[in-house]
């Protein structure tokens, strides 16, 4: 997860953010003034300043906000002055906007607030859709409106062109006041809320920011947008009452607290409609006190009464936004915060420190326990000084009073936690209100021996351990929390209470145990001790009040609605450890560990005092026999088998491994299935050796998986066994991978030459190449290639021969490869220890609603009888409902509800619909008289969670990334990446090199229309595609110059859309819309741009050139012994520098590959036969270099 | 940096060499030759010793072989222990090959427990896995194991083999991340200086403030005599599968990394070597 702020204001209106992944508070320094409340998105953060206005505070970001201006200047031709700019009088403007109809002369462009400035000045605009224009720019037409030509005919009596200019914001990281706009506001605001960013698709930046004025009244910011994060207007909300409080959830919940205490909701918040329409009212939870705050989340409520107590209110959700029921929490608090994920945070109400709702999972949404965060802040001492411990106890002293007279009263231990010391007891699931514990407890000091029994030995123990230490170490100013365990349901051993002191543990010479006999554990309870030692703060109430009040920070309002944690999420937000120089701070495990540890001295310590006892007991020795003979060791089980002949279908069958050492000491094996045919016993072999890749299929009804070796790849028919479980899918398919890559010799992670592809499913795959792959004439045959899998989920990946590897999730997180293999079902032994981490990735699946006219009732869901299903999938064959539709696979959870679509090809209504005059048509996004069906898509997002090599790059998500191949002996240390955002934004990232290959930060390069593909050759030739579907090649890429120049259009080939490409050494090739592969001809180090597009080959679907000018695809329609293959690994055969084209192809893995690069794969082949005997030495950087295309200049420094 | 996973291997494959001689009071028909093995650390010594039965009976008398046992140094050995915890609790200090002295009479009843077969040395091991699995996942890992899966451990350790040992053992292995551990850890501490043959007792990898415990702080805890004073000279070592690893070692990885194959964490305080 990536990290996030958590922001909050102190008493004296001080800012602070603390991030998920810091220790501390850090002041937000450059705030022009005291600050009432905050409100947090995750790219920016709104403030209500003491002078009630509005700021404005967006992160600073690699991607620039920019925004483009654009007006057009039109002429007419006449005899005398030729094209003019004297139009006819019913003409258009001289300047005017693409329909004509707005006068917009280049002055009148103005910057929207002083946070705006210019990127430079206006352009004229020489891309007409796709194709390059003359210098001038101008397109030519009979008369406006009219379509326009980029060549002037004999007829052009009018031409126009398009003058272009961005403003940038530049009031990155600052608080920029929000300008008050003329009819200015009647008074002024008091609360702020911002969210709403899920109701849309659109990506990042819209929000929903509400306000709440002084007397009551509730407005809304309009147009808040990525590249309007200022929004244009307040725009006032009519109400039911008077709203002292509002929040926004981040989906489409909208609460509001009115004066005299009701609540409200805000109904009909939708896409169109981000102000929704009306308000509901709601009960507050008690009659007699009334609510007096309330924050929302994405499914839930909570919200705080003006006695301080906390509620939950349960069953929200988008359809039912009022919920149907408040339960009581335990707490007592001024306000709350929901955040990102449904987490919560709250300000308590005696101590006003900042708490944590820990345990908040989507299963358990009112989660666990409170937990103050107890972060030092920025500049100050985690510990506080003996002089301000007693000057800050004097201050609170009368506070201290009242609270023992209130614990007198009813012995209440929820009451008693105030100030210092919170009890956190078990609290009782949703749905029954919390009763307070009712042990009299709290000053009940007498009895010495603690007993195992109940929540009394709690103070008990505290008692104790305040009269046998006084208190003398230096106290954290953390409150201390006492924390009681849940008891298990079964009763088999109670845990009982643990004293836990939230203090720093550092500066003392070891723990000091506490002597309660350990012996009771027999008796079935057990007793776990915090350390006494400076557990002297956890003495009695009073003292603990002291000392939690001294320079105690007082908070008045936290925000977390931008804050993205979970209740997984490693916090450091809880003790003072900040200074903690403890080895034993790593926490390790087989799966997961943390990296310092790797090389702590105790693990040194342990590596080598093994390898010098396997020196003193076994080297010496090593002619005495083994105790055990080897054998060999079989696994069985039974297994369903798609069977070889027709009809094919299921059958059960016993599969069987027996694997044992092959005679070189490498480990083989074989696999037997045995089947019945006609009733007479049969059966299958492979072996294991032989085995070329093992594919998981797991789908929502069989744990299949599939097993290929070359002759299966050929037939493109493999071996298809289902196991009864997942997991027992997951066992064989661990223990035969492990197998496989043992009798080849292959461990450890993949070398930096590997070819990585990924499967439709999102598996990742990845093949050692041999030296001999791109050996001419005889290569290595491609159906050969074994491959192993690696954990994770991505759907492209790129890499280059210096190891570095970035991969792109579906949700488009960019991830880079750890160095590390295994992780997902590689469990253990197949995996390495470290570098591996958890992985998530989120994707949509889409269903359809299709609807027939009719002359009685218009569209309904009554179609003909020939007709498709009313709900299905794209095609129409198969039957998708809502509520049948299952995520992909057992991995993936649903996370949404089904929406309607909007983001569909050939845009929609205004309800997501689309027409057409029959199924199946090419559909169209308004009605007309001749249509007769409709369709609209829904979308329901689901996610996977994994772990494997990776780890996130945030925050900007990508489509595309590209990284510079180089020769095996490169020396070049930083490596150029070039990507595009989901944006389309082309991207530079700095500090990429083989010790980090996550690199720095991200340099933006300009473009004048979002990108979609991109592509590096070895000599920093950069080439792109344009979403409009032409290249473009970016000029002056060099090592001192790493984000180039400038941009030259390429015009793509005779009316063909190109959408991807790759360059290798020196070739360029891209693929077009049609499937059809282009290599681009003429292409000279004077000349970069290349001359001319020739095609290739067709049904291909995605290249990639390695930095031999190698030619990888994936190609669709591959014959098979028993149907057509989609998605199929080839490689190009017959490519050398007189002959870059290469002749045919040769077909690898395949049915289901969406994508491979070979741009580590830098080994050249060994030279045979051919040239001489002498020379089979592999050719190194003196190999020749093709005729008449010499490298270009930039080789030279980078290979 | 040596992956943490090579550990694993570096205990399970563990040799001791070994030699074996006849206990001269046997009543042979000719001179018994010492025999020489490689005996596994992980393993227990009924397991092993097929070979070295066969040998000795070469020169018996059929009617003189009663069952056999093992003596080091006048201290019969017992045989529900690991290989190498018996050497590393009463050989450590000697000179390798380590001498075992092989008995077919007068089988010490007090001293030791009767093995006649082999499926007795499966019902120690598996009751040792389940007793740790009740310790380590109140016995919700190994309960849902199947027979087979139970077999595949015993199978492993029986034929030496890791693999098919660890497919298995990793499901023991494993814990929550959240928990930072697992419930208990459970280890066994072999002391000479104390009667009882071990220490057993509840201990969590965590401390209450979630720091992870150390090996230090288990000894501090069960026997803090072992531990060296300021000051003092080194009296104890701490050895586990015949290494000393650092006292700051977290418990947990410790449990993961250097438990026998029974899934208990064996340590043996032996009195440091006087030189």
């Amino acid at each position: 997860m990536p990290v996030s702020l958590l922001w909050a204001v102190d008493v004296h209106g001080r800012v602070y953010s603390l991030s998920s992944a810091g220790q501390q508070w850090e002041l937000g320094r450059d705030a022009p003034m005291e600050f009432k409340r905050v409100t947090a998105a995750q790219q920016c953060c709104w403030s209500l300043g003491c002078d009630s206005s509005i700021y404005l505070n967006v992160f600073a970001s690699d991607l620039p906000v920019r925004y483009k201006v654009e007006t057009y200047e039109n002429q007419r031709w006449n005899p005398v002055d030729g094209f003019s700019e004297r139009l006819l009088p019913s003409d258009r403007w001289q300047w005017s906007d693409v329909t004509g109809l707005q006068h917009q002369p280049l002055h009148s462009f103005q910057l929207p607030s002083s946070s705006w400035e210019w990127e430079g000045d206006w352009y004229v605009d020489e891309n007409f859709e796709g194709e390059p224009t003359e210098k001038e720019g101008w397109t030519y037409s009979i008369d406006f409106p009219s379509t326009y030509t980029k060549d002037k005919k004999w007829n052009s009596c009018v031409r126009r062109r398009r003058w272009i200019r961005y403003r940038r914001y530049k009031a990155m990281d600052t608080w920029a006041k929000i300008p008050s706009q003329p009819m200015s506001l009647p008074d002024p605001f008091s609360d702020i809320s911002c969210g709403g960013w899920e109701i849309s698709e659109e990506p990042g930046g819209r929000l929903s920011l509400w306000v709440v004025s002084l007397q009551g009244k509730v407005w809304f910011r309009e147009g808040i947008c990525h590249h309007n994060p200022e929004g244009s207007s307040w725009e006032e909300v009519p109400l039911p009452g008077e709203v002292v409080q509002i929040s926004c959830g981040p989906g489409d919940l909208v609460w509001a607290v009115l004066w005299e205490g009701k609540l409200i909701v805000r109904e009909g918040i939708t896409r169109d409609c981000p102000r929704g329409l009306s308000w509901a009212v709601v009960e507050c939870p008690s009659p007699e006190v009334g609510a007096i705050h309330v924050s929302v989340g994405n499914g839930v409520v909570w919200a705080v009464t003006k006695d301080n107590k906390v509620w939950f209110r349960r069953g929200v959700n988008s359809h039912n936004p009022c919920g149907s029921g408040w339960i009581s929490m335990v707490g007592e608090m001024i306000m709350i915060s929901v955040g990102l994920h449904d987490q919560v945070w709250a300000i308590g109400c005696e101590d006003r420190a900042v708490y944590f709702r820990q345990g908040v999972t989507s299963s358990e949404l009112s989660g666990k326990t409170w937990r103050a965060i107890s972060a030092p802040r920025d500049g100050e001492r985690p510990h506080s000084s003996a002089s301000s411990q007693q000057s800050a106890g004097r201050f609170f002293s009368g506070e201290v009073q009242a609270q023992s007279v209130v614990s007198d009263a009813d012995s209440d231990v929820e009451k008693g936690s105030a100030d210092g010391a919170i009890f956190t007891t078990p609290e009782p699931s949703l749905g029954s209100p919390t009763e307070p514990p009712s042990n009299p407890a709290v000053d009940a000091p007498k009895a010495r021996i603690p007993k195992v029994t109940s929540d009394s030995f709690i103070s008990e123990l505290v008692s104790d351990r305040d009269q046998g230490k006084p208190s003398k170490d230096v106290l954290s100013v953390t409150p201390a929390v006492l924390e009681e365990e849940v008891i298990p349901a079964d009763g088999e051993e109670i845990l009982l209470c643990a004293g836990e002191a939230l203090l720093s543990t550092e500066s003392r010479g070891g723990p000091q145990w506490s002597n309660v006999d350990l012996e009771e554990a027999q008796t079935g309870a057990v007793l776990d001790l915090a350390e006494t030692c400076s557990l002297s703060s956890v003495t009695t109430f009073t003292l603990t009040v002291e000392d939690g009040a001294e320079e105690h920070p007082m908070w008045a309002w936290v925000s977390g609605e931008g804050c993205s944690v979970d209740s997984s999420s490693q916090l450091n937000w809880f003790s003072s450890s900040a200074n903690t120089t403890s080895v034993t701070q790593s926490v390790q495990s087989m799966s997961l560990s943390i990296s310092p540890a790797q090389t702590a001295a105790w693990r040194r310590q342990i590596f080598e005092q093994l390898s010098e006892r396997s020196r003193r007991e076994m080297d010496d020795f090593k002619h005495y026999e083994q105790a055990i003979e080897q054998s060999v060791w079989v696994k069985k089980g039974a297994m369903q088998w798609w069977r070889d002949w027709k009809p094919h279908k299921w059958i059960d069958v016993q599969f069987a491994f027996e694997q044992f050492s092959g005679p070189d000491g490498n480990k083989d094996g074989i696999l037997f299935i045995y089947y019945n045919y006609n009733e007479e016993k049969k059966y299958l072999h492979a072996f294991i050796n032989e085995v070329t890749i093992l594919v998981p299929v797991l789908n929502d009804s069989k744990h299949t998986f599939a097993i290929y070796t070359d002759e299966r790849t050929k037939q493109r028919w493999p071996i298809r066994v289902a196991a009864a479980t997942e997991l027992e899918m997951y066992d064989w398919l661990a223990l035969l991978s492990v197998s496989c890559c043992e009798s080849r010799g292959i461990q450890g992670p993949p070398s930096k030459q590997a070819i990585w592809s990924i499967t439709c499913k999102g598996d990742i795959f990845v093949s050692e190449p041999s030296p001999a792959l791109e050996a001419v004439p005889y290569p290595t045959p491609c159906d050969q290639m074994f491959w192993r899998q690696v954990g994770g989920h991505l759907r492209m990946v790129e890499c280059n021969s210096a190891g570095i590897v970035w991969g792109i999730g579906y949700d488009h997180t960019a991830w880079v490869y750890t160095g590390g293999y295994g992780g997902g079902f590689f469990q253990g032994l197949a995996s390495s220890t470290d570098n591996i981490y958890t992985q998530t990735d989120v994707k949509s699946v889409y269903i359809y609603e299709n609807q027939r006219w009719n002359p009685v009732s218009g569209y309904t869901s009554r179609g003909l009888p020939t007709d498709r299903y009313m709900w299905s999938n794209a095609s129409g064959l198969r039957e998708c409902t809502k509520t049948g539709t299952r995520p992909p696979s057992p991995h993936w959870t649903w996370i949404s509800d089904w929406a309607v679509d909007y983001s569909v090809s050939g845009s929609t209504d205004r309800e997501g619909w689309q027409y057409a005059a029959d199924f199946p048509a090419s559909f169209h996004g308004y009605k007309t008289m001749k249509d007769f069906v409709r369709r609209r898509r829904w979308a329901r997002k689901c996610k996977l969670t994994t772990t494997g090599p990776w780890q996130e790059i945030p925050p900007i998500p990508l489509i595309d990334v590209t990284v510079l191949p180089c020769g095996a002996q490169s020396s070049v240390d930083t490596f150029p990446l070039w990507a595009i955002s989901s944006k389309g934004d082309v991207l530079c990232r700095l500090g990429v090199s083989a010790q980090t290959p996550a690199g720095s930060s991200w340099l933006h390069v300009g473009t004048d229309q979002p990108f979609k593909s991109i592509s590096i050759g070895a000599a920093g030739q950069v080439w792109a595609i344009a979403r409009d579907g032409s290249a473009f090649h970016r000029g002056s890429v060099s090592p001192q110059n790493p984000a180039g120049d400038c941009w030259y259009h390429i015009p793509s080939p005779a009316k063909q859309k190109l959408k991807q490409v790759s360059v290798g050494r020196t070739s360029i090739c891209a693929v077009d819309e049609n499937g059809n592969l282009w290599y681009r001809q003429g292409v000279t180090p004077s000349y970069p741009q290349g001359s001319s597009w020739d095609h290739v080959s067709n049904n291909v679907r995605k290249v990639s050139m390695g930095p031999l000018d190698q030619i990888w695809i994936i190609a669709d329609k591959v014959q098979g012994s028993q149907s057509l293959s989609c998605g199929t690994v080839c490689h190009r055969l017959g490519v050398q520098p007189i002959e870059p084209k290469g002749q045919q192809w040769d077909y690898g893995i395949g049915g289901g590959w969406d994508h491979i690069t070979v741009r580590g794969n830098a080994m050249e082949p060994p030279r045979i036969g051919l040239l001489s005997q002498k020379d089979t030495a592999p050719p190194t950087s003196s190999s020749p270099l093709p005729v008449g295309i010499a490298e270009p200049n930039g080789t030279a420094v980078y290979s | 940096m040596a992956d943490d996973k090579d550990v694993l291997r570096d205990v399970w494959f563990g040799r001791i060499p070994t030699c074996f001689t006849l206990n001269p009071d046997e009543v042979t028909e000719r001179e018994a030759e010492p025999y020489y093995l490689l005996l596994p650390r992980v393993s227990y010594l009924p397991l092993v010793t097929d070979k070295v039965k066969k040998h000795f009976l070469k020169v018996m008398r059929t009617e003189d072989v009663e069952e056999m046992w093992f003596e080091h140094e006048g201290t019969p050995l017992k045989w529900h222990y690991p290989i190498g915890v018996l050497f590393d609790f009463h050989a450590s200090n000697t000179v390798l090959p380590w001498s075992i002295t092989v008995h077919f009479k007068n089988f010490p009843d007090v001293d030791l427990l009767h093995c006649p077969t082999n499926s007795m040395v499966e019902a120690h091991f598996m009751s040792s896995i389940k007793e740790a699995d009740a310790l380590k996942h109140k016995s919700q890992v190994v309960n849902d194991m199947q027979k087979k899966d139970h077999k595949q451990l015993w199978m492993g350790l029986q034929n030496d083999k890791f693999d098919q040992f660890w497919a298995m053992n990793r499901k023991l292995m494993e814990y929550p991340t959240e928990e930072g551990g697992f419930r208990y850890i459970p280890f066994r501490i072999y002391q000479t200086t104390n009667d009882r043959p071990f220490i057993q007792r509840l201990f969590r990898p965590v401390s209450t403030e979630g720091n992870p415990h150390t090996l230090f702080d288990l000894l501090k805890e069960m026997c803090p005599d072992a531990l060296t004073k300021d000051g003092e000279e080194n009296r104890f070592q701490v050895v586990i599968h015949g290494i000393e690893p650092l006292l700051e070692t977290p418990l947990q990885w410790l449990s993961e990394h250097l438990s026998h194959p029974d899934n208990f964490l064996h340590i043996c305080i032996i009195p440091a070597p006087t030189d």
